[in-house]
């Protein structure tokens, strides 16, 4: 079960990060994790929220460009060498990663989350949980 | 079953068309020389008098009129009748910079709205029709025009003008509108809006659109037919000539009839001045030879097209205009090169990208920048940057290869490019020259 990420569309240029934040404070969502890739003339920033459906309306309706995309969610000890592990079960599986981004486990303070975008989702799901590894689902970033 | 609103007219032979035009021509002729100081000046200075035109074929012999000649003898240097006959006005725009006061007799508006009327019957509509006229009304002559055309018809007419594009769709909506007319970009935006009010095709009683005023490509008929669900006609005019109606589209969506019976249509090679064959490209120049108030003879619109008399499926005969590539006052010239918005829209709407778009041209370090802002749209987006930047780098290879030069092109937030609900403004040139 993978988890569905928000990308939304931004310019690159003073106050279009502040825009979707506003929006988003406005409409009382609470972001779990976020990340943004940009080049010189535009970004998009990834957001990991409970109720996507929700977050993906309101940007919509303030003239946002946004797309949902499945990631990986995984759980990783907040430790060194932690991250090391997971990836090592990654590379024997041979799933290759196209981005990723972490955020602090929040309640349980000894983990940490880390967010993977891969190409194909579904295959590297049943690879990795094949190997062992426990995926997130939707419901689980909602107890974070 | 193609319908006409004054059949004989609209399909007479070659021969008697000829035939009005040069019985039209030299009472016009006789008509500015005796009451227009300035045609008679000018046709002295040629060594005419109304003696040396006696049909179609001496034409060609008559001075030119430009833009300058309407600036010169602003407001009424051009009036040919006593103003007590005069019953209305109306002015350009004034987006290329001076404008122009044309006047109408009762005889001027009742042949302009029988130009619109040919129009809305070619575009399919009768009395049957919910005809809204969404062009702006006043001195603008598109909200009028199509009006007088639709009353003409027998269309249950709806001149609710420009703006408030709610009240515009519920109307549309409420009252069964089947035929629209208004400016391409705000037919573009009109369908945007009823996209996001969740309105498909189906839902809208719309058959057709007659969207002139302004350069619009092949793309963006295309586009709009598909989201309004309904067939999207050109129609030609210049407030100078009267306004909208001057040519129109037909079933056959392929070029403008021009209404020849009052516009005698000439191409010519605006740097020479000579009148070239037909099918060739050049200058659109215009003689009207049926209006009282402010007559026209031989008028450079600065339009460039391309005129053809192959036979028409429709069955009319008059000849036909391609949708010119905007006006020569549009075209801007970005390091020696010609460039028309209208070839830049192209490429945008090929590439997947809507028709809401800016073009800014600015000068840096002596040389010339174009820049062709976009916006975002839901279809050209994905979470991947290589893979939204890949689109952005075709783009700017389609623009280079239909241009001829480079073009930056922007990525822009949806809704940041203002919306038109008349003319768009799609240039923005910052050059200080």
């Amino acid at each position: 079960m993978s988890v569905q990420q928000i990308s939304v569309f931004l310019e690159n240029k003073p106050g279009t990060l502040k825009k979707m934040t506003g929006v988003l404070a406005a409409n009382g969502i609470d972001m779990r994790a976020t990340s943004v890739a940009e080049t010189k003339d535009f970004g998009i920033a990834r957001l990991i929220v409970e109720d996507v459906l929700n977050a993906v309306n309101v940007l919509k309706e303030n003239d946002f460009v946004a797309s949902l995309t499945p990631v990986l969610a995984i759980e990783i000890p907040d430790e060194a060498g932690g991250l090391d592990k997971l990836l090592e079960i990654f590379a024997d599986a041979e799933v290759n990663i196209e981005y990723m981004y972490a955020f602090p486990g929040g309640k349980r303070t000894n983990k940490a989350c880390m967010i993977f975008r891969v190409a194909d989702t579904k295959s590297a799901e049943a690879r990795l949980t094949g190997k062992g590894v426990k995926i997130l689902t939707q419901e689980n970033i909602e107890e974070i | 079953m193609e319908r006409y609103y004054q059949q004989e007219i609209e399909c007479a032979s070659y021969e008697k068309i000829r035939e009005i035009q040069s019985e039209k021509l030299v009472k016009q002729v006789k008509h500015v020389w005796d009451n227009v100081p300035h045609y008679h000046k000018k046709m002295e200075e040629k060594g005419l008098t109304p003696d040396d035109i006696k049909s179609v074929d001496d034409l060609h012999k008559l001075p030119f009129l430009s833009k300058a000649d309407l600036r010169e003898t602003y407001p009424d240097g051009l009036l040919a009748v006593p103003r007590k006959d005069v019953v209305r006005i109306h002015s350009t725009s004034g987006t290329t910079g001076k404008r122009v006061i044309a006047y109408y007799t009762q005889h001027d508006i009742d042949l302009w709205d029988d130009c619109c009327a040919r129009a809305i019957t070619a575009a399919g509509g009768t009395k049957d029709d919910v005809c809204q006229i969404s062009y702006g009304f006043g001195l603008f002559t598109g909200g009028a025009g199509l009006n007088g055309g639709s009353h003409k018809v027998g269309c249950m007419t709806v001149p609710i003008s420009s703006g408030n594009t709610d009240r515009q769709i519920m109307f549309i909506k409420d009252l069964g509108a089947t035929i629209l007319c208004c400016t391409p970009s705000y037919a573009a935006y009109l369908g945007e809006r009823m996209q996001e009010l969740g309105y498909g095709p189906d839902d809208i009683p719309l058959k057709a659109g007659i969207f002139g005023a302004e350069a619009w490509s092949e793309e963006m008929r295309h586009s709009i037919e598909k989201t309004m669900g309904i067939k999207a006609f050109d129609i030609y005019g210049l407030t100078e000539l009267s306004g909208p109606g001057v040519a129109f589209e037909c079933s056959a969506q392929n070029g403008m009839h021009v209404n020849e019976d009052h516009f005698i249509v000439e191409i010519i090679d605006p740097e020479t001045e000579e009148v070239l064959p037909e099918g060739s490209q050049g200058e659109l120049v215009f003689t009207a030879v049926d209006k009282e108030a402010f007559p026209m003879i031989r008028y450079r619109t600065r339009d460039i097209c391309r005129l053809t008399r192959q036979k028409c499926s429709c069955g009319r005969t008059f000849v036909r205009m391609d949708k010119p590539m905007g006006r020569s006052d549009d075209m801007l010239i970005i390091r020696g090169v010609n460039v028309f918005p209208s070839e830049i829209e192209t490429v945008l709407l090929n590439n997947g990208y809507a028709a809401n778009y800016q073009i800014v041209v600015d000068r840096v370090n002596n040389t010339d920048t174009l820049d062709v802002q976009v916006e975002m749209t839901p279809e050209m987006f994905t979470d991947n940057l290589g893979e939204v930047e890949e689109r952005q780098k075709k783009l700017m290879e389609g623009l280079k290869s239909m241009l001829g030069i480079k073009a930056k092109v922007s990525l822009l937030a949806p809704k940041s490019i203002t919306r038109s609900e008349g003319k768009a403004v799609r240039v923005i040139d910052k050059r200080k020259i």
